[in-house]
């Protein structure tokens, strides 16, 4: 019998290391929260097409006066913030503490960028006198775009938390669970667009 | 290509083609549901690019993979069965 063989026979299996395919990226309690908010967007979600297929020609004629440009710019810069993100995590993991830093620096500018844009196009919304009242389409439109900016700015403020904690050296291959925890949230905003965007802008 | 070795950098090119190409669809297909249809599949694929390299669920517990995964799958299911009920 081989030593390998031995060893594997008598270390107690609570004693193994966590193999690789069974490990669940930062804080399970805060999944336990994303899994939630993926559960109340996706009740919105389906709540909205079920709204839009009572009166399609109110909604496909609403979302015509939406800017498909912006809300591709948007889905642009959030899948870049979502990369820039998820490199600081696997630079960090690899001990590159200040390329992973910046990286997250990258991802919070580029978060910000969504919000910049989504200004400009309320902006227009609202002198164009769409608001929240006009009709079901806008009730839809700055209620599900709104909670969901709300999460880019909770977000945001939670990166640059673990900005400034990377930028302290604080993580690092062995103390990744805040890094990995911010991240996973911040994918979880970025995945909520994903959806969002075809529904709203998209789908007619 | 540097850029296609590290897996998160494939991911972030095909997000980034498939929402481009989103944008296409709704221009070049104008027949029946179809647009929908590609238009949700798109946003399905994005996901669970999303889910599997960005979020690290491929390699994670099952029940938190199946979750996410499941999530995904089942908003792309019901709304494309509301969407062409009504089309």
């Amino acid at each position: 019998m081989s030593t390998e063989a031995v060893s594997g026979s008598t270390t107690p299996a609570s004693h193994r290391p966590a193999s690789p395919a069974q490990r669940l990226p930062g804080d399970p309690d805060v999944w336990v929260f994303i899994m939630a908010e993926l559960a109340m967007f996706g009740a919105f979600f389906v709540a909205y097409i079920i709204y839009r297929a009572g009166d399609r020609t109110l909604y496909d004629a609403s979302q015509l006066m939406l800017d498909r440009g912006l809300g591709i710019l948007n889905t642009l810069l959030l899948i870049t913030s979502s990369w820039a993100v998820a490199s600081a995590v696997a630079l960090t993991r690899k001990n590159l503490r200040t390329a992973g830093a910046r990286h997250l620096g990258l991802g919070i500018l580029l978060g910000l960028g969504f919000v910049v844009v989504k200004f400009f196009e309320y902006t227009a919304k609202l002198e164009a006198g769409l608001t929240l009242q006009s009709n079901d389409f806008y009730m839809f439109y700055w209620c599900l775009t709104g909670i969901h900016l709300l999460h880019v700015i909770g977000g945001s403020v939670i990166l640059l938390v673990c900005w400034k904690n990377a930028r302290a050296h604080r993580y690092g291959p062995a103390e990744m669970r805040g890094l990995e925890t911010g991240a996973s949230y911040w994918h979880m905003v970025d995945l909520l667009w994903i959806f969002l965007f075809p529904l709203l802008y998209l789908l007619r | 290509m540097l850029l296609l070795r590290h897996p998160i950098h494939r991911t972030w090119l095909l997000l980034a083609a498939a929402s481009l190409a989103a944008l296409f669809v709704r221009v070049d297909v104008t027949v029946g549901a179809a647009a929908g249809v590609a238009t949700l599949g798109l946003a399905w694929f994005k996901c669970r690019l999303v889910i599997l390299d960005f979020m690290e669920l491929r390699h994670a517990p099952r029940p938190w993979r199946w979750a996410a995964e499941g999530w995904a799958l089942s908003i792309a299911v019901i709304v494309l069965l509301v969407y062409l009920h009504t089309h």
